[in-house]
């Protein structure tokens, strides 16, 4: 199984989303993360999808998407010419003992503290998965009470926009 | 000029209208009845009442099939709305042109659990071409223009639209035509110029070449274009379920129906080929069977309009995405270029083929209890018929046997139910065919468990005027179903006894039920009787006419690959198969 990361440009209809989680449910195509947003264009909406396949049928993948009346554009973006970014929410249990060491932790990796209670922190991060993955795995022995992320966010790199050729 | 302003309601009768849409099935309910009002007063469109929703999306179906214009039917929200669903599963399966519109609760109460409320949109979602859900009365025209766009064009299939009672009962300026707007949607139509040289020199370069006809071809009008090819080329065609009548059957090159119940001629072609010149079809599992030793010896040319069906289950080295009848003037233009009015040789693929047809043509056995044989009677159905006839089946031994031993020669007369296999299309499907072409003589050759499901489409037949046959071939069993616990679960027949035949409890009689639908009953037990039913049945036209052909319940359907196994294991009869050369003893 290999991880592609594909974006897709659509129309911001009502029932988009399930159109699009059903077609990968429909065809048995494994999402690994899924984040959706607005764009710069007004009406268009972008979705970025992380999926797990063999080599052939991501070549399905994208035809069916393509298929739906409502996706404009799809693209696979290519690790290497391509800036991915996970976000985390991570609420971390801390007491006098631990706190010192989480801080330490949250400065190696760049990460924020945005909450702080007397037994617990909440730290932002962000970066590529495999950081953020890091990042988890140096809490995890002080105790991680609760775990919030965002899909993988991603975009090419370079001055080339997705949108161009679709804006009149 | 100012325009018109209409209810909702007034403006999807108008849609309908000004769409060209002359028939529509359907039949009403509380969240559709607003649309029903104004529908009783159109002058240009025919409303047909049918008996249940299922009928009218199967009628829908047999009125695109026949004629290739769109379908339309309307139902009301919930279980009006459900009953559609089988019928647009259907129409997605086999790329039909279909519209389905369905009244939906008030848009104030949507998501309240309102009563006859479903969610018709998210149910079928999965096997529509594409949906909408109007909540707006000025939103009506467009959607309803695009949603017939959408049906019509590209890849044809069906379209819901499910339109809110208050926005049937709203208000807004009707203005047509109005601005369609699907920057997402744009059907590639014509070739690849590099694609169409490619596959010119494949068609030069090929000594065991097969034309591999899909449905395509019927939905895109191309029967013409496919017989010019067939005449550049002399290659062999081969005619898939959903493409009987793409292409002639009295044309020598025809060497019938591949797949499961396929010609060992048909079958042995795909299997032996080195090119298969794919046009408009899609691998399915019933024509390949195990995919991994189908054809493995084949490059694959594959034109289709829909390019996710290139690739999908066999990898083409030459994929055209296009319009079949565009893809096929220019390949044959550049054919014609290249060959010089000089067919490729293939004498020797001829020799084999032509051999393989002589030893094992289609043919059957007369049944061992001394009824009828059902092979028999569908044959004597379409030659007493003759080609311009339509034929509509249902799904099962009798489908196959019609597809088999029916001559066809012109498309769209043949409908049948090819993906999805729904049982009870047939009766429906020929009503709508009839309604469509009304000086056609129209059959639905079904079986006795398919005409029990939909039959109550007989009533909407005589009150209409739609003077359907009906061709019940009544084994008195679950045919199919039988046939393979006689082969595969050492004959024991689970749940597929249906007390139809004459010897039996007789529940229902079918010609006392054909008589109190108002039809005319025929009872056909011997062989020397079935013509004269069928000429009978060919003369009265005031009513419907259903004969009950009491047919042996052991005949089967041969040849046979069976399920998830190789087509070199194809058995033209029981425990019997082909060999294929001299001394070669498969």
């Amino acid at each position: 199984m290999s991880q592609h990361v594909l974006s897709l440009l659509v129309e911001d209809r009502p029932g988009l989303l399930t159109r699009v989680a059903g077609l990968f449910a429909r065809r048995g195509f494994n999402i690994e993360s899924l984040a959706v947003g607005a764009t710069e264009v007004e009406g268009l909406s972008r979705i970025t999808v992380v999926v797990s396949v063999e080599g052939l049928p991501l070549e399905q993948v994208t035809k069916q998407l393509n298929k739906l009346i409502n996706v404009l554009k799809v693209v696979e973006l290519e690790p290497l010419s391509t800036v991915e970014r996970d976000h985390m929410l991570i609420k971390v249990k801390t007491d006098p003992a631990t706190r010192s060491q989480v801080l330490e932790a949250v400065n190696l990796f760049r990460a924020r503290v945005i909450d702080v209670a007397s037994d617990a922190l909440i730290i932002e991060i962000t970066g590529e998965t495999n950081k953020c993955q890091a990042f988890l795995k140096v809490l995890e022995p002080f105790g991680i009470k609760e775990l919030v992320q965002s899909g993988v966010l991603a975009m090419s790199r370079g001055s080339k926009s997705i949108t161009e050729k679709v804006q009149k | 000029m100012t325009n018109e302003v209409l209810t909702g309601a007034q403006a999807i009768v108008r849609s309908l209208e000004l769409l060209g849409i002359t028939d529509v099935f359907g039949l009403p309910g509380g969240a559709i009845l607003p649309t029903y009002d104004p529908l009783m007063d159109s002058t240009k469109i025919r409303h047909i009442l049918v008996r249940h929703e299922q009928g009218a999306g199967h009628a829908a179906e047999g009125y695109a099939s026949a004629s290739g214009k769109i379908g339309v039917c309307i139902a009301t929200s919930g279980p009006g709305a459900t009953n559609l669903v089988t019928a647009i599963a259907d129409a997605h399966m086999d790329s039909v042109p279909l519209l389905a519109i369905t009244g939906q609760v008030n848009s104030t109460a949507i998501g309240t659990d309102a009563f006859q409320e479903a969610d018709i949109v998210g149910i079928t979602m999965p096997i529509t071409k594409h949906s909408y859900l109007v909540t707006k009365a000025e939103d009506i025209p467009a959607t309803l223009a695009a949603a017939y766009q959408i049906a019509t064009t590209g890849r044809p299939g069906p379209v819901l639209v499910d339109i809110a009672k208050d926005a049937q009962n709203g208000k807004a300026e009707f203005i047509w035509p109005p601005r369609i707007d699907l920057p997402g949607y744009k059907p590639v139509t014509k070739p690849h110029g590099k694609q169409v040289q490619a596959a010119v020199q494949l068609i030069k370069e090929a000594k065991r070449p097969v034309l591999y006809v899909g449905g395509g071809i019927i939905r895109s009008g191309a029967n013409q274009e496919l017989l010019e090819l067939a005449k550049l080329t002399g290659a062999p065609a081969v005619t898939t379920l959903m493409a009987r009548g793409a292409f002639p059957d009295s044309n020598p090159q025809n060497l019938g129906m591949p797949g499961m119940h396929g010609t060992v001629p048909a079958v042995t072609a795909l299997q032996r080929s080195d090119l298969l010149v794919t046009l408009g079809a899609r691998f399915d599992d019933r024509v390949t069977g195990q995919v991994k030793t189908f054809a493995v010896n084949a490059k694959v040319i594959h034109i289709d309009i829909d390019p996710a069906e290139i690739g999908k289950i066999k990898p083409a080295e030459v994929p055209i995405v296009g319009d079949l009848k565009e893809v096929l003037v220019e390949l044959n233009a550049e054919l014609s270029k290249e060959l010089n009015g000089k067919q490729p040789d293939l004498t020797e693929w001829w020799a084999f083929l032509n051999d393989l047809r002589k030893r094992y043509p289609l043919g059957y056995s007369e049944p061992e209890d001394g009824k009828l044989s059902p092979q028999y009677v569908i044959s004597r159905i379409g030659e007493l018929s003759g080609p311009e006839a339509v034929f509509a089946a249902g799904v099962g031994q009798h489908q196959m046997w019609s597809a088999q031993f029916i001559k066809y020669e012109r498309p769209n007369s043949w409908l049948n139910s090819g993906g999805a296999g729904t049982m009870g299309y047939a009766v429906p499907a020929a009503m709508g065919a009839k309604v469509a072409q009304p000086e056609r003589l129209v059959w639905a050759i079904d079986g006795d468990g398919c005409f029990q499901m939909t039959n109550q489409e007989l009533a909407t037949c005589t009150i209409n005027n739609i003077p359907i046959k009906v061709a019940i071939i009544n084994n008195s069993s679950l045919g199919m179903v039988r046939q393979w616990q006689t082969l595969f679960y050492n004959q024991r027949y689970s749940n597929t006894d249906l007390h139809t035949g004459t010897d039996t409890m007789m529940v229902p009689d079918f010609v006392k039920l054909a008589e109190a639908y108002g039809a005319l009953g025929i009872r056909v037990e011997k062989a020397e009787d079935v013509d004269q039913a069928i000429k009978t049945a060919m003369e009265v036209n005031d009513r419907p006419v259903v004969i009950d052909f009491i047919v042996g319940r052991d005949a089967m359907v041969w040849p046979m690959v069976p399920a998830g196994v190789s087509n070199d294991e194809v058995q033209f009869a029981r425990d019997s198969r082909p060999v294929w050369e001299e001394g070669d003893e498969a």
